[in-house]
């Protein structure tokens, strides 16, 4: 049995572990280092709370048997998930964090030795704090579930807008903080029960239909925003439990989310509440034909064939390869990679420019590229590399359509104005692979198709990759 | 039944090009041709009898057997009288013809009931047209080459050197006209490191002048010189004197001038007068590309190099023909995409569509009835020029320090802390303060720590965060069998509700736990220099 103290010191060092775990990952000389920061702050708080005074020996055969099957399971998961598939794992995970908050906030409103414990004040705040930990949790759980379905195709990826939607949550919003205050106020078990399950009822379905509101290039702003909630999910619950280590972490976790969500919204100029509010095409009226007029490209696309892109590439002095989601689903990034060896086996400089939105998830084309052995020294952030496309011979964008679209900066009337883009027209030559000439997510028409120096490689991605690796070798 | 596609040997004198080359004959059998070569016919251009057959062209001994046999002739130069007499009656022609210059050619074609297609009517401004463009490619070609004869007739470097022996100045190039020709001589010049200046009455064209290497000379006077199609127009007799004394500056100060002036069915200006010439040092340079339409400077012997004042004045009209190889390469590659254009069911039969923009304007003689000049091209009025959008701000790096915020959002924001922590200091309990204070500074922390990771590792990241999160366990954790002992009589506690609650928690959230942190080594592992 470990004293509180000892407890206490123990949760302390696990708080500057995690710490460091983050801290790690800010290179990937340190992150593998950092990660096992982590795993070891984790099992020092596990260790510490169990073997601590807060838990009596009666439990520990529920907690081995439940930490067993937890255990079996995600390192199954771990192991077979594909890394295209990393968008929706990390989603399905971010809704069991919220359903365990939501299941630990029950647990603890069920039980009468708590409030025991406490003065009226101390209980008033521990109340709300119940109440916010399940809100939280709830909205996390059913939205991240929302998101795994859509990024794994089993729910379709168009925004469902629902008419009044705006309406519909704020009467959400003032419902469930009217039963906040009478689940606060309430004298009877009954009242505060039902005041609890019709917020947390009212919060599963917030949570879809946020989620369900939010178009498929939105994705990682959503993504890294659930993140972010399963991190003030913990922090809620830490409250409600007077346990600081729980707080520290999820207040971690929670800037974690919400910094990426920032960055993803920079990345793609638009305003978090925005984002949140609904996709593209909603309120904003973007696709209107024509974007108001004078924003329709002109001309006709070039079409080029796999053998024509494998002589050019072969001419090419420089070439900048842009992947975007396309890639991902038509898990082209082996072959890329084998096109990438053979172009600098014959001294061709091959690089890579990663968009911040580009996939799915932050950071998701690094990891694609990464586990196709492709070097992380020659994979470059925009910044880093937008000014070096006018020197570049060959730009190949491989299934990526709106972070490539001249009009972000041409055209002020197109709905994604002033996004950062990459500078893919301006390469000598660029050469854009795609499935047909439907227009990305953002519905937005792509002038670059149209410039004179732009080709169109049209087909499956990994098929005509494929056939570019051949010509190459031949 | 597919076409045949026949290719006679040029026969007029000098002319080394030849029309199809071996590899574009492939393409062509690929389209579904049959495709006829006149023995001899690329020899000039280093391509033998052999490479053609090669490459599945049947190679016919003489002119009349090609012509009589072929449905669609290739050419380059327009074709003789008696090139006319052998060419079938229906027959197709697809060629250099200048129908402005040859009336009488024009006749003859008509009268055989020919269809043909004058590479030189081609409407360039359409810009799907200049694939097809052929006076473009010979242009550039002939630009290159305009150059490489300057530099053989001159008698110094182009770059300027210092050696051992003393220090050598650049050659000072000048070229007027800064059209495809033009701008093809200065990125040349300028790339065996002469100093070359360029003029051009339209004074768009001076981005591009700099752009390959060149300096660009304005006239002083104002007057807009752009005319229809790309070409220039006639100026008007104040600007062409302003003009003139230009030229007479640059003639005195280089050392090669290249000319290539030229406007649509008119003599070539006269821009290099005699006097110019005479004032020109010794050993210098003028190569007229305009030299078979008059020439640019006075002086010029069409066809020639003559020297006169010292002066070495090149006037040949066949610099594309002098870079045979290249040039056929090129001009055959421009009919095949507009053989392409023609046959776009690849089955070797060609449909000459008068309803498409090129193609009417290609056409100068349909089965017979010339459909010379083709109408004015429709084409849109060029969009306005957009209100240029404002470069979005950068956005910030990692790790870069961000900006200072604007001093009222900053009192704002304190003030809107300030009531916020009054507020909490007012009602909130003690024990409550602790965990508040713990809450800010992590997200402080946080705020701090995760600004530094690289966006490359993003995903790794979220996984991370998703596995530390799984501390939630923890809470779990206390709840599945605590010391009930201080708990005051009369309590009843729902143990059982409570551990299954529990244990669905921490299974939850060690799945997290697990999955999250060995998929991040998963994915960490893979990311190598």
């Amino acid at each position: 049995m470990i004293s509180t103290s000892l407890a206490t010191v123990a949760y302390l060092g696990a708080t500057i572990l995690f710490i460091l775990c983050l801290g790690g990952l800010s290179n990937q000389e340190t992150s593998r280092r950092g990660n096992a920061y982590g795993m070891l702050g984790m099992a020092i708080a596990v260790l510490a709370t169990v073997f601590g005074t807060q838990v009596t020996s009666a439990g520990l055969p529920w907690i081995l048997g439940a930490m067993a099957v937890g255990a079996v399971v995600g390192v199954y998961a771990a192991r077979v998930v594909q890394m295209t598939q990393m968008p929706e794992l990390v989603a399905l995970m971010h809704s069991l964090v919220g359903l365990a908050a939501v299941l630990v906030g029950y647990a603890n409103f069920v039980d009468p030795a708590v409030a025991a414990m406490l003065t009226p004040a101390e209980n008033t705040i521990h109340e709300i704090e119940m109440y916010v930990g399940v809100l939280i949790g709830a909205v996390t759980f059913s939205g991240s579930l929302v998101a795994f379905g859509k990024l794994s195709g089993k729910i379709g990826g168009k925004p469902l807008l629902l008419p009044a939607r705006h309406w519909i949550n704020l009467v959400g919003l003032i419902v469930v903080v009217y039963f906040g205050v009478r689940f606060v106020t309430a004298h009877d078990a009954s009242m505060a029960t039902t005041a609890m399950i019709v917020m947390t009822v009212i919060a599963l379905l917030f949570g879809i239909h946020m989620v369900m509101a939010i178009g498929g290039a939105d994705m990682p702003v959503v993504v890294s925003m659930l993140n972010s909630y399963s991190g003030w999910a913990a922090a809620a619950t830490g409250f409600m439990l007077n346990n600081d280590l729980l707080i520290v972490v999820g207040a971690l976790v929670g800037s974690s989310g919400a910094i990426l969500s920032y960055i993803m919204c920079t990345a793609m100029n638009r305003r978090f509440l925005a984002v949140i509010a609904g996709g593209f095409g909603s309120d904003g009226g973007a696709p209107k034909p024509a974007a108001a007029g004078g924003a329709q490209p002109a001309g006709e696309v070039t079409p080029i064939s796999a053998t024509e892109t494998a002589e050019l590439l072969k001419d090419a002095k420089s070439v900048v390869i842009v992947p975007g989601y396309g890639m991902a689903v038509a898990q082209a990034q082996h072959t890329v990679f084998e096109i990438t060896k053979a172009l600098r086996e014959r001294g061709v400089n091959v690089r890579f420019a990663i968009h911040p939105v580009a996939g799915r998830m932050p950071g998701h084309m690094n990891v694609l590229l990464a586990e196709a052995k492709v070097p992380y020294d020659i994979v470059f952030e925009m910044d880093e590399i937008n000014d070096d496309f006018p020197d570049t011979d060959v730009a190949m964008v491989i299934g990526a359509n709106d972070i490539v679209n001249p009009a972000a900066q041409d055209d002020p009337t197109s709905p994604i104005a002033g996004m950062p883009v990459l500078e893919v027209w301006k390469a000598k030559n660029s050469i854009v692979m795609k499935r047909s000439m439907a227009s990305g997510y953002a519905g937005v028409d792509n002038p670059l198709f149209y410039k004179e120096n732009n080709r169109m490689l049209f087909g499956d991605a990994k098929k005509m990759l494929d056939e570019v690796l051949a010509a190459l070798k031949a | 039944m597919s076409l045949q596609i026949g290719v006679p040997r040029e026969t007029y004198a000098g002319e080394k090009r030849v029309a199809t080359v071996p590899d574009v004959v492939a393409k062509l059998v690929k389209l579904g041709f049959r495709v006829a070569i006149e023995s001899g016919a690329g020899d000039a251009a280093n391509f033998p009898d052999d490479a053609y057959r090669a490459a599945g062209a049947e190679v016919m001994p003489t002119a009349a057997q090609l012509w009589a046999t072929s449905d669609i002739v290739f050419k380059v130069r327009p074709p003789t009288p008696a090139e006319v007499a052998l060419m079938r009656a229906g027959g197709m022609l697809v060629d250099f013809i200048w129908p402005a210059q040859n009336p009488e050619l024009m006749q003859q074609l008509a009268a055989k009931q020919a269809t043909v297609l004058a590479i030189d009517a081609l409407p360039r401004q359409l810009s799907r047209a200049q694939k097809m463009d052929a006076l473009t490619s010979m242009a550039g070609i002939s630009g290159y080459r305009a150059v490489i004869e300057a530099a053989n007739a001159f008698g110094r470097f182009f770059n300027g050197q210092v050696t051992a022996a003393g220090k050598i100045p650049p050659a000072k190039v000048f070229i007027a006209g800064a059209g495809v020709a033009g701008l093809s001589a200065i990125g040349t010049a300028a790339n065996l490191g002469a100093i070359v200046r360029a003029n051009d009455t339209r004074a768009e064209v001076a981005d591009q002048v700099v752009s390959l290497g060149g300096e660009f000379v304005k006239v002083d006077y104002e007057e807009e010189g752009a005319g229809g199609g790309g070409y220039a127009k006639v100026m008007s007799e104040g600007f062409q004197q302003a003009q003139r004394e230009m030229y007479a500056r640059e003639a005195r100060a280089s050392d090669i001038i290249i000319t290539t002036a030229l406007i649509p069915g008119k003599p070539a200006p006269k821009l290099i007068t005699a006097p110019m010439v005479e004032s020109m040092k010794p050993g210098s340079v003028i190569v007229d590309m305009a030299a078979e339409q008059g020439g640019n400077c006075e002086l010029t012997e069409p066809g020639k190099a003559v020297v006169k004042h010292g002066v070495t004045i090149v006037g040949y009209t066949d610099l594309a023909s002098r870079l045979a190889t290249q040039s056929s390469t090129l001009y055959s590659n421009n009919l095949l995409r507009l053989t392409e254009e023609l046959c776009k069911t690849k089955d070797g039969v060609v449909n000459v569509d008068m309803e498409d923009d090129a193609i009417r304007g290609l056409t100068v003689i349909k089965d017979g009835a010339i459909t010379w000049p083709a109408p004015p091209l429709k084409l849109p009025p060029p969009p306005p020029p957009r209100p240029a959008v404002a470069p979005p701000p950068k956005a910030k790096g990692h790790g870069e320090p961000s900006g200072p915020m604007p001093v009222g959002k900053t009192a704002v924001l304190f003030g809107v802390a300030a009531v916020l922590f009054l507020l909490v200091g007012r009602y909130a309990p003690a024990s409550f303060l602790a965990h508040f204070t713990v809450f800010v500074l992590a997200c402080f922390v946080g705020y701090m720590v995760v600004w530094n990771v690289k966006p490359a590792l993003h995903t790794p990241l979220m996984s991370v965060t998703n596995a530390v999160s799984s501390i939630i366990a923890i809470g779990a954790l206390v709840q599945i069998a605590p010391d009930l002992s201080a708990l005051p009589a009369g309590v009843t506690r729902p143990n059982e509700l409570i551990r299954w609650l529990a244990v669905a928690a921490i299974a939850l959230a060690t799945i997290n736990m697990f999955g999250g942190f060995a998929v991040t080594k998963r994915m960490l592992g893979m990311f190598r220099k």
